[in-house]
């Protein structure tokens, strides 16, 4: 069966919802594999949000932010910036290949890079295969 | 569960553990005559001789309390967690590794092949020609000789059985342990089940002693003998790693009045998940620079993230165990 990855993607509010926005009303296709999630900031994006989505099927993360210096709080992309470091230590040595894991920014006028890096993204996951997370968590129970 | 004017019958098991936990039973000193006052003691394997077979022979619910330290690593571990489960009232997780998987709850970044391999053929000490390891079934003239089964992970107390009481620690503060012993005994009404006793709900660093400034900055993070602590300052705002923000309080900060950073022995309080993912957030939050280079580069200063921010916690986090 043909591999259908599943990518969890925390978009924040103000810029890179807004981006997915803009590629939506401007009509451009790209690939179907995203479940988009909005918070407020990628500063809220706690590195809990992120394991649990891999525990529970996701085969890549992204997330997405404003650009550096652009955001809407001041420092949450900081932020967000430094946890996304600590999370691709972390899971590099959990053994998951930290390309599961992007971080990039997109602005509320950029629908065509979003576009862009889903379709990049799918196709890096659809590479990689589909995550054990999931499976080797639960054959634990 | 209280018996009025007559002794309560308590039992201590160990799992996967170092025995730290049952010596901690020992450090009431002496107390410890106020405790066999109110207890008779019916299963210790590390204090008396009562065999296995004793425990089997007793009638279900027939141990009031059993404090079971340790985790879950091999088949042993797992059949008497049931069986002391069925012959228990209460049963409580005692210590780090039954809460949480404690130290020997590491070798989830291995597996067992990779562990008998290092063991049993590697270590530098080890001697072993012919190649032999360990089977759980091995035949002689004499019948057949039986090890447990060695388990691929380790896992928690409360993912066997169900478990009533949760006492953290490395091992648990024995303070912690005469209040906890003197309410069971006392008929005093205790919290509802699957909570954590014997320690506080709030995080080490709101307790801690240590000078802190509102606003931490690190640009560089240090190995505890890389600097030389001026005994005053948060450790953190010193640049060495300590999981107070991670860890609930209770233990007394034995490691910081020691001159110890802490190492989240206790687990994270109640409203958190994963200690680990909470001290990512934490640490993300104190590191001084937005250039993604030098964040990589202060960041990297952190040797093997994933053991200190998991130290006693690796198979109760969200992801449990390496996947290689």
């Amino acid at each position: 069966m043909e591999f259908k990855p599943k990518i969890v993607a925390f978009l924040c509010n103000w810029c890179s919802y807004t981006g997915a926005d803009l590629a939506g009303t401007s009509r451009m296709k790209y690939q179907p594999n995203v479940r988009a999630i909005r918070v407020m900031c990628s500063g809220r994006i706690e590195p809990t949000f992120v394991l649990k989505a891999f525990k529970n099927g996701a085969d890549g993360v992204l997330i997405c932010g404003c650009h550096p210096g652009d955001c809407h709080y001041q420092e949450g992309n900081f932020r967000c910036m430094r946890r996304f470091q600590l999370l691709q230590n972390y899971i590099s040595q959990m053994g998951i290949n930290s390309t599961r894991l992007k971080l990039e920014w997109i602005s509320a006028s950029e629908g065509k890079q979003f576009a862009e890096l889903v379709n990049s993204f799918t196709e890096t996951i659809i590479e990689l295969g589909p995550s054990k997370i999931k499976e080797t968590v639960e054959l634990l129970n | 569960m209280t018996k009025p004017n007559s002794k309560i019958n308590l039992a201590v098991y160990w799992g996967a553990a170092c025995g730290g936990c049952c010596v901690s039973i020992l450090d009431v000193h002496e107390q410890l005559f106020d405790i066999v006052a109110a207890a008779n003691l019916v299963f210790w394997p590390i204090a008396l001789d009562i065999k296995y077979d004793d425990v089997r022979a007793m009638p279900d619910g027939h141990i009031d309390v059993t404090l079971f330290n340790g985790a879950i690593r091999n088949s042993e571990n797992e059949e008497m967690a049931t069986l002391l489960r069925k012959k228990s009232k209460l049963l409580v997780a005692y210590g780090s590794c039954s809460h949480m998987g404690g130290i020997p709850g590491l070798a989830n970044f291995s597996n067992k092949e990779e562990i008998f391999q290092r063991v049993y053929h590697d270590s530098e000490s080890t001697i072993n020609k012919d190649k032999i390891r360990p089977v759980p079934k091995f035949e002689v003239a004499e019948g057949i000789l039986e090890l447990p089964v060695f388990y691929d992970s380790v896992r928690l107390l409360k993912e066997v059985v169900n478990v009533d009481y949760f006492m953290p620690g490395c091992p648990p503060q024995t303070e912690r342990l005469v209040e906890v012993f003197m309410a069971i005994v006392s008929g005093a009404e205790l919290p509802p089940a699957g909570s954590v006793i014997g320690a506080g709900d709030k995080a080490q660093c709101e307790e801690c002693e240590r000078k802190k400034t509102e606003n931490k900055q690190i640009t560089k993070f240090y190995r505890p003998w890389e600097i030389e602590d001026d005994g005053e300052t948060c450790f953190l705002e010193q640049g060495v790693i300590c999981m107070g923000p991670a860890t609930r309080s209770g233990c007394g900060h034995r490691c910081i009045t020691g001159n110890g950073q802490c190492r989240g022995c206790y687990g994270p309080c109640s409203d958190t998940i994963d200690p680990g993912a909470k001290m990512m957030s934490a640490i993300a939050g104190l590191v001084d620079s937005k250039d993604p280079e030098e964040i990589e580069q202060i960041l990297n200063d952190i040797p093997d993230p994933a053991g200190t921010f998991y130290r006693f916690s690796l198979p109760s986090s969200i992801i449990r165990r390496s996947l290689s």
